[in-house]
């Protein structure tokens, strides 16, 4: 590369060979990745982010992550047809305050990994938080009825998302134009 | 409740519909007392704004009495309250710089595709103004859910009449915004195109900013007398040419500052396909356009052309040499509703500005689709409909 821009945004396709070599166990091929700015510290961030079971406040497929022990969490995710699908994901780096890489265990439906960075905005406006996500395409039978899930968009799944993680540290709620509890609630399915 | 709603071109109906309820922590709900229809609506009206769905309440100019607040809330129970048309979280770094129409925050976050590709990064939330906005349901109705309810509705003192207030929620804010980016210095002549509400506002605005004169455009007679009574003088582009009576009016100069209060009259997001149709659609395509050009083949060089107007996609044969080689300065921008009302409260409040002239008609809520056709066929006379709660039908609206 010639240049500054960040490789998920690079217009040739042997960008995600390039991410992988950023993570410590890659697992995936398809590679999303956005930065978002938010006004918060960036040590606030991480904690929350940390945290794992505050994840599906914001990751709209994620239906819950529950900790097994210090690294690992077991995660479970809205699969299409009211069914979920579920993996065991271990954090592989962990640096406070900056850096959480995780892989999932083998036997995942959806073989994935990632990291999360938290950097310092430049003129005091908070944190860049980098979300880079490597997955695999599911195959097979159940990895069809997933893959319309996960293939449909997840670089925009992955912007709406970030953007919830800003609206919920931001301003202490996720933005929604539900009228009442009820067409809340119908959102959330 | 009983709301109004949109159910297609033309098609507006007062319907009974949900109540709303909190559903965020900073929520409040707002019992509404007046609402008006603003120039905007009559494009969803026409069916010009994409995004919508049938059902969608309508209204972004609204205040009422607060009946319930949630947990985050600032405001209490009994106290009045005018609405910014704009939904704006108060917390991020735009909300910081009162950039409060750019806020990150306001739009549901699916809500935001849109914008982004249109515009680069989206805006804030907009109430009652198709789903590119936000989705939110808007004010013309019996009550309304306000998010962000600690930062956007400004409590008036009680024994104020509705009238005198209500227009803090989006077209008073809007001409002052207009005025102010015309950057006005004493001595100076400045041009309003258009006399809208926007257009009337921004006439009184740029008067009380310290210019010496202000010309104001329109082809309503009506509309010019009511610019003429603030103390503008006045052309009219069905009777005089507008680009040659600017230069005789200022010895040969052109104006100091222009402001484009024209546009597309509408606060909504056009897409090119859109902007087309309009085109296709209305004889008034090619002249609505044109504003924006006269202003800037007009302006004085050096002037300032200030855009309080609503473009919503691209212009064709912008005058990019003129803008550039004449040394131009061009402000716009959605108006910042939030940063403007305590002022401007404070300014109706001394007297200093007269809103109420603007209203022409009152309706109840029920007789709402009687309002939208009124407005709609009658502009001339027809400057501005305030919907009442609870008032009685007139029989001769």
């Amino acid at each position: 590369m010639s240049d500054d821009a960040p490789l998920t945004t690079a217009k040739q396709d042997d960008a995600a060979a390039q991410a992988a070599d950023s993570l410590v166990e890659a697992k995936g091929d398809d590679l999303i990745g956005k930065t978002v700015t938010i006004d918060r510290p960036r040590e606030e961030l991480y904690a929350f982010w940390r945290d794992v079971g505050n994840l599906p406040l914001f990751l709209e497929n994620v239906v819950a992550v529950e900790p097994l022990d210090d690294r690992r969490s077991r995660w479970v995710v809205k699969a299409p047809a009211g069914s979920t699908v579920e993996w065991v994901s271990a954090i592989t780096e962990d640096r406070p305050g900056e850096t959480i890489a995780w892989a999932s265990e083998e036997g995942a439906d959806v073989p994935n990994s990632g990291r999360v960075d938290f950097r310092d905005a430049p003129g005091g406006r908070g944190c860049w938080v980098t979300a880079t996500i490597l997955y695999d395409p599911p195959g097979g039978f159940i990895g069809k009825a997933i893959a319309k899930m996960f293939q449909r968009e997840p670089a925009i799944q992955a912007r709406r998302d970030l953007r919830r993680f800003k609206q919920l540290m931001e301003t202490g709620e996720i933005a929604t134009s539900a009228r009442n509890r009820r067409e809340y609630e119908e959102e959330g399915t | 409740m009983r709301a109004l709603t949109w159910h297609g071109k033309h098609d507006v109906r007062v319907e009974t519909v949900d109540d709303p309820e909190i559903v965020n922590p900073r929520d409040a709900i707002i019992r509404i007392t007046s609402t008006a229809i603003c120039g905007s609506d009559l494009h969803l009206y026409d069916g010009y704004i994409p995004t919508m769905k049938a059902g969608d309440i309508l209204g972004h100019e609204f205040m009422g009495e607060v009946v319930e607040t949630g947990p985050g809330s600032t405001l209490k129970k009994g106290q009045r309250v005018v609405v910014p048309f704009t939904i704006s979280c108060g917390s991020c770094f735009h909300c910081g710089k009162h950039q409060y129409s750019a806020c990150d925050n306001g739009l549901p976050a699916d809500n935001q595709d849109i914008a982004q590709a249109i515009y680069g990064q989206p805006m804030a939330g907009l109430f009652g103004y198709s789903h590119m906005t936000g989705g939110y349901a808007g004010g013309q109705a019996e009550y309304v859910r306000v998010p962000f309810s600690d930062v956007g509705p400004i409590v008036v003192p009680d024994g104020v009449d509705d009238d005198k207030v209500l227009f803090l929620s989006d077209i008073l804010p809007t001409g002052w915004m207009a005025a102010e980016n015309a950057q006005i210095e004493p001595g100076d002549t400045v041009a309003v195109w258009g006399c809208g509400p926007v257009g009337l506002f921004a006439v009184q605005s740029a008067f009380l900013m310290g210019a010496e004169r202000v010309i104001a455009i329109d082809h309503f007679p009506h509309r010019l007398e009511l610019a003429r009574r603030f103390g503008a003088e006045t052309i009219n582009y069905e009777e005089s040419k507008t680009y040659e009576a600017l230069m005789e009016m200022t010895g040969g100069i052109g104006p100091d500052a222009c402001i484009d209060a024209v546009g597309l009259e509408a606060h909504g997001f056009f897409a090119d396909n859109v902007w087309d149709q309009i085109k296709v659609a209305t004889f008034m395509g090619t002249d609505r356009a044109h504003s924006i050009r006269q202003a800037i083949l007009a302006c004085r060089k050096g002037g300032r052309v200030s855009m309080p107007a609503v473009y919503g996609g691209f212009v064709d044969k912008f005058p990019l040499g003129a803008f550039m080689e004449k040394g131009l300065t061009l402000k716009t921008g959605q108006t910042h509703v939030q940063h403007y009302m305590p002022g401007l409260l404070n300014a109706i409040m001394e007297d200093k500005i007269d809103t109420t002239f603007l209203i022409s008609h009152r309706l109840p809520l029920e007789q709402a689709a009687e309002g939208y056709r009124m407005f709609h066929d009658r502009q001339n006379e027809v400057t501005k409909i305030v919907l009442k709660r609870g008032m009685q039908p007139a029989r001769d609206a």
